[in-house]
């Protein structure tokens, strides 16, 4: 895979950083050949050939159920399921939550971002309370939701659930790490990571980086 | 009762097919009249997951056979409609995905045992063209028959397969003699994701011009295979100056109605088209386009449904009076048939 590719990521896009750093600990821990990255739509879909990994995209809120299906037919890929915050916690909830109830051996990565990205910039379940986006003109009314909190509950005791964001890379791979060892333990894994959306947040550089940290005020970073 | 004989019923005719056409693994959600199949696959120690709902099915299967594993499901209606969200990737990405659908009365929850009211889901549900193998039983050798083929032809050509049947099919309970079904020879299944090489595989396109590029060279597959997948019945056409066109149960009050009516006198014959999609035009074209045919009378437990596809597919030179009887929902019996058919011929 020496063919260069262009990423179609909008410029200051936290999408490239989460692949790259993901693609370097499956190196790492020798799992690229046997990883298997299944895409939702949504900003997500654009990595569909982005790393040298198997990857193929699927429909919006449906990257869960593929991705199970594929891990309980061959069981020994690692089976990520790459999502944004909408596919994950409103299209997406209902599979989510069953994946996690019967402690499905998979690892959903989450990007969020707090707005649908592809689509324009509107509301989603972990949209600020007051934030503007397209559909909430004056300001979202409603409390974001906090995913991994929200699904610890359901989960067995040893899958793994944590949060991180695209400017704290150690953690960020400590997490990676710990979730495709969790997977090999036959264990569910999810982990959310806090990424950039200049475009729709409309911020341009130090804004941007301000705005992420921000976020971390709402969304506790950390394993969860 | 001879050992070659067995005393079967729909549901576990099409469980027994499926194990021998080499099926893997079944996702499902309980939906009357489809849950039979899925408790007696189970009943059989195949392995299976019951999912949160018939999306999560749908894209379980999408997911196995993904990774080379034949994987099916079995639902009706409602649930029907929910699988056509997992079935247009399958039609998008070309997976061997198998469906046993059960029609149900509809729209909505409707009834729970019977109509023909999914032909059009079936055989063109989702946002897309149709381009997935739909079979007709009638009678449990053929729904055996049927859900073999939809493994072998789906495996071998790359399209989803459903077997469209109904409830009543499968409660019936019949001898049956397998023997000789049970020599069809299996297309085994492949990884679609390699495990020794790399591959990047899009269901979502940038440009319009390739998407158009994809459907048509699918478009094309689809034609070349239709004349080896397209399978119809014929019967008593000769002389007919009616046929009757009905598929799936209903075929078995028609041929019962041909019966007594030729005992009457009244040239009556039978088209029933086996698969829907691909269909069998050209076998339709020469039935109905002999030229002692006078009428066509369409039979089906839906309004016009199977009479849509009918009329798009049968040539346009054809020029032959058509008579509908529409039954939405309900079963149709061969003394309505007879009735019916004797008004016509006055």
């Amino acid at each position: 895979m020496t063919e260069f590719i262009p990423a179609k990521f909008c410029p200051g896009c936290g999408y490239p950083i989460v692949l790259m750093m993901m693609h370097n600990i499956l190196k790492e821990m020798k799992l690229n050949t046997q990883s298997v990255l299944g895409l939702d739509i949504g900003c997500s879909l654009l990595a569909w050939n982005f790393l040298p990994i198997n990857t193929f995209q699927t429909h919006h809120g449906r990257v869960t159920p593929t991705m199970l299906g594929f891990k309980r037919a061959r069981p020994n890929s690692i089976c990520i399921g790459m999502t944004g915050d909408g596919g994950a916690y409103a299209i997406g909830m209902q599979s989510l939550a069953h994946a996690v109830k019967r402690d499905e051996p998979i690892t959903v990565i989450v990007v969020n971002n707090t707005v649908y990205g592809m689509t324009g910039g509107q509301t989603a379940p972990t949209t600020l309370h007051g934030q503007k986006t397209d559909t909430n003109l004056e300001g979202n009314i409603d409390d974001p939701i906090s995913g991994p909190e929200f699904f610890r509950p359901l989960a067995h005791k040893d899958a793994f659930f944590a949060r991180t964001a695209v400017n704290e890379p150690r953690q960020l791979q400590e997490c990676f790490r710990k979730a495709f060892e969790t997977q090999q333990q036959g264990h569910f894994s999810m982990v959310e990571i806090l990424s950039f959306c200049p475009t729709h947040w409309k911020t341009k550089g130090a804004d941007t980086i301000a705005h992420l940290n921000e976020l971390k005020e709402t969304f506790k970073l950390g394993i969860i | 009762m001879q050992e070659n004989k067995k005393f079967i019923s729909g549901s576990q005719i099409t469980v027994q097919a499926a194990i021998d056409a080499g099926a893997q693994m079944m996702y499902g959600y309980p939906i009357t009249p489809a849950t039979e199949v899925f408790t007696g696959w189970i009943k059989n120690k195949q392995p299976y997951l019951q999912t949160e709902d018939e999306i999560a099915a749908g894209f379980a299967i999408c997911g196995a056979v993904l990774a080379g594993q034949k994987a099916f499901t079995a639902t009706s209606g409602p649930g029907h409609v929910l699988m056509q969200d997992g079935l247009s990737m399958a039609e998008a990405m070309r997976l061997p995905f198998v469906l046993i659908a059960a029609q149900r009365g509809g729209p909505s929850s409707g009834t729970v045992i019977y109509s023909q009211q999914e032909v059009t889901l079936a055989c063109y549900g989702g946002n897309g063209e149709g381009l997935r193998l739909v079979y007709s039983p009638c009678g449990l050798e053929e729904l055996y028959e049927l859900t073999r083929r939809a493994f072998n032809e789906s495996w071998k050509y790359r399209f989803p397969a459903i077997v469209l049947t109904d409830g009543y099919t499968l409660k019936t309970t019949t001898v049956v003699e397998l023997d000789n079904l049970k020599k069809i020879e299996n297309v085994p299944s492949h990884a679609l994701v390699p495990e020794d090489k790399i591959i990047h595989w899009p269901n979502i396109y940038t440009f319009e011009e390739e998407l158009f590029e994809e459907l048509n060279n699918a478009k094309a597959d689809f034609d070349k295979i239709s004349e080896e997948v397209v399978a119809s019945e014929v019967l008593e056409e000769q002389d007919a100056e009616i046929i009757i066109i009905a598929h799936g149960i209903v075929g078995k009050s028609v041929k019962e109605a041909i019966k007594q009516l030729r005992l009457d006198g009244i040239k009556v014959g039978l088209f029933r088209p086996i698969t829907l999609r691909p269909f069998p035009k050209k076998q339709l074209d020469k039935v109905v386009g002999a030229t002692q045919v006078k009428k066509v009378v369409m039979i089906e437990s839906s309004i016009g449904q199977l009479a849509r596809i009918v009329r798009d597919e049968l040539a346009p030179e054809i020029d032959k009076s058509f008579v509908y009887l529409n039954y939405p929902g309900l079963g149709v019996e061969t003394e309505e048939i007879v009735k019916q058919i004797k008004k016509i011929n006055i």
